[in-house]
């Protein structure tokens, strides 16, 4: 989605008051019903895309960070209490 | 007692000078107060305890006897700020002396709040908590880091707020001591390594509730020095709500609680959340309530007596046709009856002309036709036969038989039976058979003459 979330926000308020004012035809509300629900589907997946991932930072004995080969710091999945 | 060299021994023994330090000290020292940091704290298997209390510029080492452990209402642990009342008391097997520790008056957070009080001031003038340098969060983080304790509560409150109020995040721990000897140096390290990796967009850094000694390593220069010059914003929750931290002072933003943290930490993403789930709700909600709307339009259509039944419409061309299809069967009627009358008109005149009486007329003219034809037929054979006679008995007259009993005769050849017609057929001396009516001769030529 191109869309900002300021863009498609103000086109949701717009339909919402577009349908909300009950002037418009059944099969005008109908296509706007569409269009706002991709977009709210389409902003919600913008905003969870990312997967869950729990990760701590593994150290050395001496407490400094173990570094991988890419030069970056080596991480493990951090086991949640009760998970 | 004082130890004077004797005159014939110059020197003194170990136990002797260990003895003469023994005694002197431990009269002058017998009862004291003494004010320190604790370190390097160990508790023996047999319940004794033994630890280091210094200063910035000393150090002493201490026993805690298991009897007097016993009576003090909280055990001292390293990084404490303790008086203690104690005597001095010599080793003298090791050669060193130590505080024997009768009670711990916790009152090292005098000292605590002072060093405290001086650094936010230090701080202050600095301008390090100014509201102006204060960086903004970002809206969105991709990746939250997190300082704290690998198994306090912190981390697990922080994880419980983020699945409870997020769907997917990214969540990077850089586990460190939150209390005693080394937390503030590891505290310091991770934050500076969140911003050397560029590993997260947010930082939390954080601890649960505590003594103002337990919390006292986020009161610390270097953790102040190292959220100070952090790239990536922090959020502080540090203590309780009402303990507030050096830290939570330099920090970009205070959270009461490290739920409270998370919270702020996804707070715009939750916002998008929840104002999608009210859009999407509202949305749903007109929805229904439009096509509730349009069916109720509709029944009301279908309730008015001109949609109610179809005659309403219908009725006058239903009437036109039940009309026109009348019409339409009298026509018919009508036409039917004229060829009835057209029918049975021609009928009577077939009848007039009475067909079988004719037949009969003919079939009679017919019969005596045929008569007359028999008739005429046996009349025709019986002439016939009558001239076929006559032609007979005119043959019979014609047979040569007939002929040779009137004094003719047939002269064959012998040899073939040949007719002999002529006189130049024969030859001299020829044998030749004669018919005559009633017998048979043989002839020789005697003599031929023609004519």
């Amino acid at each position: 989605m191109t869309l900002s979330f300021e863009a498609a926000y103000a086109r949701l308020e717009e339909i919402l008051e577009k349908i909300n004012s009950g002037k418009l035809a059944l099969d005008e509300s109908l296509q706007l019903f569409e269009e706002a629900d991709k977009i709210i589907v389409l902003c919600s997946k913008k905003l969870s895309e990312a997967e869950q991932r729990i990760e701590v930072l593994l150290k050395n004995r001496e407490g400094e960070l173990i570094i991988n080969v890419e030069g970056k710091p080596q991480t493990q999945d951090f086991q949640t209490r009760g998970s | 007692m004082t130890v004077q060299p004797s005159a014939q021994r110059a020197f003194l023994t170990v136990a002797q000078l260990t003895h003469a330090i023994k005694n002197t000290l431990e009269q002058t020292f017998s009862v004291v107060s003494v004010q320190g940091e604790v370190s390097n704290l160990k508790e023996q298997s047999s319940g004794h305890i033994y630890f280091t209390l210094k200063d910035r510029e000393a150090q002493i080492s201490c026993v805690l006897f298991k009897g007097n452990a016993r009576q003090l209402s909280r055990l001292p642990k390293d990084g404490d700020q303790i008086i203690v009342r104690a005597e001095l008391t010599v080793y003298a097997l090791r050669g060193n002396y130590q505080l024997l520790v009768r009670t711990i008056e916790f009152s090292g957070v005098g000292e605590l709040l002072l060093r405290f009080q001086e650094l936010k001031t230090k701080l202050q003038v600095r301008g390090w908590f100014d509201p102006a340098r204060k960086r903004p969060l970002p809206k969105f983080p991709k990746v939250i880091g997190v300082v704290t304790s690998p198994t306090g509560a912190v981390i697990q409150d922080i994880l419980t707020v983020l699945k409870r109020r997020v769907v997917g995040f990214h969540l990077i721990l850089n586990p460190v001591k939150v209390q005693g000897d080394g937390a503030k140096e590891e505290i310091a390290r991770a934050i500076e390594e969140f911003n050397r990796f560029a590993l997260a967009d947010i930082l939390i850094v954080g601890r649960g509730g505590g003594s103002i000694e337990d919390l006292f390593a986020f009161n610390e220069e270097i953790v102040a020095h190292a959220i100070f010059h952090s790239a990536i914003p922090i959020i502080s929750a540090i203590g309780h709500e009402t303990d507030f931290s050096i830290a939570d002072f330099v920090a970009d933003v205070r959270a009461p609680t490290p739920s409270a943290a998370a919270e702020i930490a996804m707070q715009e993403t939750a916002r998008h959340v929840d104002f999608l789930k009210n859009c999407q709700k509202r949305l749903h909600q007109m929805l229904f309530s439009r096509i509730r709307e349009e069916k109720r339009r509709l029944e009301g259509f279908t309730h008015q007596p001109a949609l109610s039944s179809c005659y309403a419409i219908l009725g006058s061309y239903l009437q036109k046709m039940d009309d026109a299809a009348a019409g339409l069967q009298r026509a018919l009627t009508q036409k039917l009856m004229i060829k009835r009358t057209q029918l049975t008109a021609i009928e009577k005149q077939l009848k007039s002309l009475r067909p079988h009486i004719l037949i009969e007329f003919e079939k009679e003219k017919l019969l005596r036709l045929k008569k007359q034809l028999t008739l005429r037929m046996s009349q025709l054979f019986f002439e016939k036969k009558e001239a076929f006679k006559k032609l007979i008995s005119h043959l019979k007259a014609l047979d040569p038989k007939n002929l040779l009993s009137k004094g003719y005769c047939l002269l064959f050849a012998e040899k073939d039976h040949s007719v002999i017609l002529s006189s130049r057929d024969v030859e001299q001396s020829q044998k030749v058979s004669i018919r005559l009516h009633d017998g048979k001769l043989t002839a020789k030529i005697a003599h031929i003459e023609h004519l």
